[in-house]
């Protein structure tokens, strides 16, 4: 099996600066990032999981210890549309949602990206309606997959702080210029008491910088127009060139994983494997299962199994090459959904996986399984039982059913 | 706070020609009327609408002072933003404080309907903008159809006048009222023919210490079925039938402006344009009564509004 290729300019092992350690939760582990960054605005509403960030936020503004605006908008769709106005000003614009949430602000999201304007959303990633449920799954992270995002996926607070600091440096790159979700599981993550490693004031300011806007409807010197109309001649080129704006962000989010190795001694990759190498099985996840994914794996692997995992972190664009290198001579895989693609021929990342290894000459055997909808908890029975499925795939070399839903509860499917 | 014309004429020219707006149409007159009243430099956010799509087609742009079109609903949470934005800079120290105003233009649709929640929580928190609803009492550029500010009784194509209903069946809102009870600390309503009550209006809400909205009758000569030379006599006749009443709220109190009289009937007015023309008929005598009898009555309850003072 090739080794995956991971753009790097960092040798390994890095020396750690000295960190300060917070038993804090992944909402707040944002919250305190934004408090670091000190955006020029941040906009959002009320709505659950996410309100721990605003909640906090809203203290670190009371106390005087942001110098942002602070802008309680009165709906999602708002706090979008305040975001648009803030980052065309050339201000830093920050907001945050859950859920039903992204789906009122679904036009700004298009508008956003389409006028390239580096925003940043924080997702605590909710089920949507209906049955309106407040838990986590990926249905409103997949809604908004190609709305021309960039989306970085994490797994703990200490990710939620650290993609936090490291959507801005994306976002903002010249070469992208486009709006960045950090995607935070509800609940999971956004409500998870853990041990957050924070980086010194200074380093953060260090590393994010100032947002320096190459158009502003504030300059001065040059009345601008922002969002101008497009007919026939022209809006497919604008189409065309947004792609080519993601496509760069690959790289860009390569380098600023680099970077923000070398500062916080915290090494991640587009996609993080796990005892792959020697892989005949591989389960690609992405979100907060991953801990429990990899439990799984050291499980499988003591019963003689040749079991890996991939999870991926930069989900939008999608690594594909490295996708495809990380996961080549792999002869079965299965994908884990937190989200159903309804009426689709596959989940949402199954597809992107099923995509990604068609070019492959030799085609493994791919397997769909979804988890975990409206918070639905997913148990290590629940994966040892997927990876046994994908054993007897592997075992049988063919596949034999097509959906496997994880941990429902029997006889639902009427 | 006086306009002098010779002095007005020497400001720059904020709105280019060769923008796409019908021949006729009373809405670049409003902006470069907005635009000129100003004492300080302007960025301006436009609601999607005639005004937009006429005025920014890419490559082109009519707009020499920096402008931004976000959505159809949101122009005041994008001014919103730009506000926000402006404040943070200035206090972080990354931009020098300079004298700006911020103008919404947006469409009564864009207003009266799918915007309204939008502009209402953007007063709540008082952003500082002078909101222009350029009204022409119906959905123009998706082609007359009607909307919250389309007078009862209106022909529109989706209220056309049929053997069972006579245009539009509701009555329109008053969101001049509805922005007023907001508490901002300026409110009023003009009209594209009064050029100088409404640029004096747009000199008063600059100077306003919080958001500010004008209520701007607009006539559209396409969606109104009159000639494109007749448009400043529409809003005039509208003015003194009554049907458009020009005031102002300045901090809570109602005054009226102009010469603040009713002088004709409304059908003076509906007569001038295509729009009406089933109300000139004897089935529809009784709209017309009805119509009639709304717009004396509202009268009456403005020019209390205005002697009390509250």
């Amino acid at each position: 099996m090739a080794p995956s290729k991971m753009p790097s300019t960092v040798d390994l092992p890095i020396e750690a600066p000295p960190a300060n350690a917070l038993a804090i939760n992944g909402g707040e582990a944002v919250a305190y990032a934004l408090k670091q960054i000190d955006p020029e605005v941040v906009a959002a509403y009320p709505i659950t999981p996410q309100t721990l960030i605003i909640e906090k936020f809203a203290e670190y503004f009371a106390n005087g210890e942001v110098r942002t605006e602070f802008v309680t908008v009165e709906s999602e769709h708002a706090a979008l549309s305040v975001c648009v106005g803030a980052a065309a000003a050339g201000g830093r614009a920050v907001t945050a949602t859950a859920g039903p949430g992204l789906a009122l602000m679904f036009e700004m999201l298009g508008v956003a990206s389409g006028m390239r304007l580096p925003i940043v959303m924080h997702l605590c990633t909710r089920a949507l309606s209906s049955p309106i449920n407040i838990l986590g799954d990926h249905s409103d992270a997949m809604a908004m997959r190609e709305t021309g995002w960039v989306m970085l996926a994490g797994s703990s607070p200490q990710e939620a702080y650290d993609q936090a600091l490291i959507a801005q440096v994306i976002a903002e790159h010249p070469d992208v210029l486009l709006p960045t979700a950090n995607l935070i599981d509800g609940f999971s993550v956004t409500h998870a008491v853990e041990r957050v490693n924070v980086l010194d004031d200074s380093t953060v300011r260090e590393f994010v910088g100032e947002y320096e806007p190459g158009l502003s409807l504030l300059s001065a010197d040059q009345a601008v127009t922002f969002g101008a109309m497009d007919a026939r001649d022209s809006y497919f080129e604008h189409k065309r060139q947004q792609v080519a704006a993601l496509e760069r962000a690959v790289h860009v989010t390569a380098e600023a994983l680099d970077r923000f190795a070398q500062v916080s001694g915290r090494r991640y990759r587009l996609l993080e494997t796990y005892r792959l190498e020697d892989a005949a099985i591989a389960i690609v996840v992405m979100g907060s299962l991953e801990g429990q994914v990899r439990a799984a794996v050291d499980t499988a692997r003591e019963r003689g199994l040749r079991v890996g995992a991939l999870r991926i972190r930069l989900f939008r664009p999608f690594p594909t090459r490295l996708v495809a290198n990380a996961l080549r001579g792999t002869p079965v895989i299965g994908v884990l959904d937190r989200a159903i693609g309804f009426g689709s021929p596959g989940n949402p990342l199954y597809s992107d996986i099923a995509v990604t290894m068609f070019r492959e000459p030799d085609k493994p055997m791919l397997k769909s399984f979804v988890y975990g909808l409206g918070g639905r908890v997913t148990t290590q029975r629940v994966l040892e039982q997927a990876i046994q499925e994908l054993a007897d795939t592997l075992h049988v070399g063919r596949i034999t059913d097509g959906q496997t839903y994880l941990g429902l509860h029997e006889g639902t499917a009427k | 706070m006086t306009l002098k014309l010779q002095a007005l004429t020497e400001r720059p020219e904020t709105l280019a020609s060769g923008h796409g707006l019908c021949p006729g149409c009373s809405e670049s007159v409003v902006v470069r009327m907005v635009l000129m009243a100003l004492a300080n430099p302007a960025v301006v956010s436009l609601a999607t609408g005639c005004l937009e799509v006429s005025s920014t087609r890419f490559p082109d742009t009519a707009w020499k002072v920096p402008v931004i079109h976000s959505a159809f609903e949101n122009a005041a949470s994008t001014a919103s933003g730009i506000e926000a934005a402006y404040k943070a800079l200035v206090r972080k120290g990354r931009m020098a404080e300079r004298p700006l105003t911020f103008v919404v233009f947006a469409g009564d649709g864009a207003t009266y309907d799918i915007g309204l929640q939008w502009l209402s929580g953007a007063l709540e928190r008082r952003h500082r903008f002078v909101y222009v609803c350029l009204n022409n009492e119906g959905y123009m550029n998706t082609g007359i159809q009607r909307s919250g500010a389309t007078l009862k009784g209106t022909w529109t194509t989706t209220t056309p006048a049929g053997a069972a209903t006579a245009g539009k069946v509701d009555w329109n809102k008053d969101v001049t009222a509805i922005v007023a009870a907001h508490g901002i600390p300026y409110v009023a309503q003009a009209a594209v023919h009064h050029w100088k009550d409404l640029m004096t209006k747009v000199r008063k809400a600059e100077a306003a210490a919080g958001p500010s909205f004008i209520n701007v009758f607009a006539p559209c000569n396409r969606g109104w079925r009159h000639e494109p030379e007749d448009t400043m006599n529409v809003s005039r006749l509208a003015v003194e039938s009554g049907a458009w009443p020009l005031y102002e709220v300045i901090d809570g109190a109602w005054h009226m402006t102009g010469s603040g009289r009713k002088t004709r009937p409304v059908a003076d007015y509906m007569r001038a344009q295509g729009r009406f023309k089933h109300l000139m008929t004897e089935a529809n005598a009784g709209l017309l009564a009805e119509i009639q009898a709304r717009i004396d009555s509202e009268w009456v309850r403005l020019q209390k509004r205005c002697a009390s003072g509250v």
